[in-house]
């Protein structure tokens, strides 16, 4: 428990007017502006946009500005700001083989309709660090083109699903749950646990993702196709009582191939584990990949053992902003709890003392 | 009655929203100075920024989920006859209210003709080739594979 105490409001103002100059830091260079971030920090102006459930990316860069780069205030920032919003509806389900790519790589086909297209990627970079970029001001070489058919790209699992070899994603009418609507409850739908993970935090998704490889959920991931690029989004206004394109949205989008050995209903096929993010992001499409599948053990016959196979544990502690709030919130005044806890220690003590005094005579 | 891409519609209104949708503020308005003046709209519903929930789907193809929300702003005006809409993603007033007024115009028989020519077709051609560049610059970086001689 802790208590509200009246004090330090000169205390905090100084405090955060400390804040406001180290933000800003060494005044003789020039101040970053939110455009700048939206620019050139774009992959954490992505994970922003994804962990604080948000597509705005001058929002996310205006958070990360304020949040001194700390991306997780950041998304807590963009998240509350959300809150003041109305929500004007719900889009049409995203149609991903409808995307404009930029990236999309399969690790299970070689040839396969639409090729093996790298995209802006860090793979096969060295990883040494770049000293040039320390120069500024530097001439940057327009990237090289070729010819383009820009026709639609069908989905790897698709190829596999016509053969037969590939489960088929059930389809049902009805809205979705929403978290942002209705709290948590278990066993949780599919839908409310792929919403979850949409926005849960990268490093936990990766972690547990991990583990599966590893051996705490036998897991054997192959990646049928990562896709990278944008797509409109639609919505049907109800006085237009038609759908209408509102604008681009960057998307990261992972179907990870699992081995399922059947069940009495349904033969051995493979089965998808799915990750789809907003922006750049395929570290954690990857992972939320993984993890999705991990979740579907129960529903698949499967055992469910390892961590990332507990629904309750992997869904309630995937949010970074709820855990930020929770494991924060101890630094809040507990002046009144731990006067108790000491009075509570002392009694003990002085019982104990008590008791030795009485057996020694 | 057979449905033709008159004006009124809905494809070729979904087209004209979907890029207007698409185009800046300052392209919007640099354009609508192009054309014969406007007559005085009247607002009906003044910008205003909500949320929108984007859905995917489970696997690409099951399910619908929620994705996590955008940033829309809608607007809505009457010109003459026409009512227009606007519905974009993020949070720029004046953006909305230039494709409310400019959808309105463009259900204007007599403005239509204009408006494509000064707006619409110019956009449509400079946001296709955007497009156009970025599969460009995907296309040269499409791996072909070569199978490597074996060596005896």
């Amino acid at each position: 428990m802790y208590v509200a105490v009246k004090g330090g409001e000169k205390a905090i103002s100084a405090a955060h007017a400390w804040l406001d100059e180290t933000r800003r830091g060494d005044t003789t260079l020039p101040e970053l502006s939110v455009a700048q971030i939206e620019q050139q920090m774009a992959l954490a102006v992505d994970r922003v946009m994804a962990e604080g459930s948000c597509h705005d990316r001058f929002l996310a860069a205006l958070a990360i500005k304020q949040a001194k780069g700390d991306l997780i205030e950041a998304a807590f920032l963009l998240r509350a700001y959300r809150t003041t919003l109305p929500r004007f509806g719900a889009s049409a389900p995203l149609e991903t083989s409808r995307m404009r790519l930029r990236r999309r790589i399969s690790a299970t086909y070689k040839d396969l309709p639409g090729g093996q297209v790298l995209g802006p990627t860090f793979d096969y970079t060295h990883r040494l660090l770049d000293f040039a970029l320390a120069a500024e001001g530097r001439e940057m070489p327009a990237a090289p083109q070729a010819p383009a058919d820009m026709g639609d790209v069908p989905r790897v699992t698709e190829i596999l699903a016509r053969e037969g070899l590939m489960q088929r994603e059930p389809m049902t009418k009805g809205e979705p749950g929403d978290l942002t609507r209705e709290p948590l409850s278990f066993p949780a739908s599919r839908p409310v646990r792929l919403q979850n993970l949409a926005r849960g935090d990268e490093g936990f998704l990766l972690a547990l993702g991990y583990s599966t490889q590893r051996g705490y959920g036998n897991a054997h991931p192959f990646v049928g196709e990562i896709r990278v690029g944008h797509i409109g989004v639609e919505i049907t206004p109800p006085e237009l009582g038609f759908a209408i394109d509102i604008g681009d949205i960057g998307i990261t989008e992972c179907q990870m191939v699992n081995q399922f050995k059947g069940s009495r209903t349904e033969p051995a096929q493979f089965t998808r584990g799915y990750g789809l993010v907003f922006g750049h992001g395929e570290r954690r499409a990857m992972a939320m990949a993984l993890v999705d599948r991990g979740l579907r053990a129960r529903e698949l016959g499967e055992e469910a053992d390892a961590p990332a196979q507990q629904e309750e544990f992997v869904l309630y502690h995937s949010d970074n902003i709820e855990a930020t709030g929770f494991v924060e919130h101890l630094k809040l005044p507990h002046y009144v709890d731990f006067q108790s806890e000491l009075e509570n220690l002392r009694t003990i003590r002085s019982t104990a003392q008590g008791e030795q005094h009485e057996a020694a005579e | 009655m057979t449905q033709t891409d008159t004006p009124s519609s809905h494809a070729a209104r979904q087209k004209w929203m979907s890029i207007l949708a698409r185009a800046s503020a300052e392209e919007l308005s640099a354009a609508l100075a192009a054309l014969p003046h406007l007559p005085e709209a009247e607002i009906l519903r003044a910008p205003e920024t909500g949320l929108v929930m984007v859905r995917g789907r489970a696997g690409g193809d099951g399910d619908a989920f929620n994705l996590g929300e955008m940033t829309v702003t809608r607007c809505a005006l009457r010109l003459g006859a026409h009512i227009g809409h606007a519905y974009v993603a993020g949070r720029d007033h004046a953006k909305a209210r230039l494709a409310a007024l400019l959808d309105a115009a463009l259900q204007d028989s007599a403005l239509y003709p204009a408006c494509m020519q000064a707006v619409i077709e110019p956009l449509a051609a400079a946001q296709q080739e955007a497009r156009a560049a970025e599969a460009r610059k995907a296309a040269a970086t499409r791996v072909d594979f070569f199978t490597m001689a074996t060596m005896r």
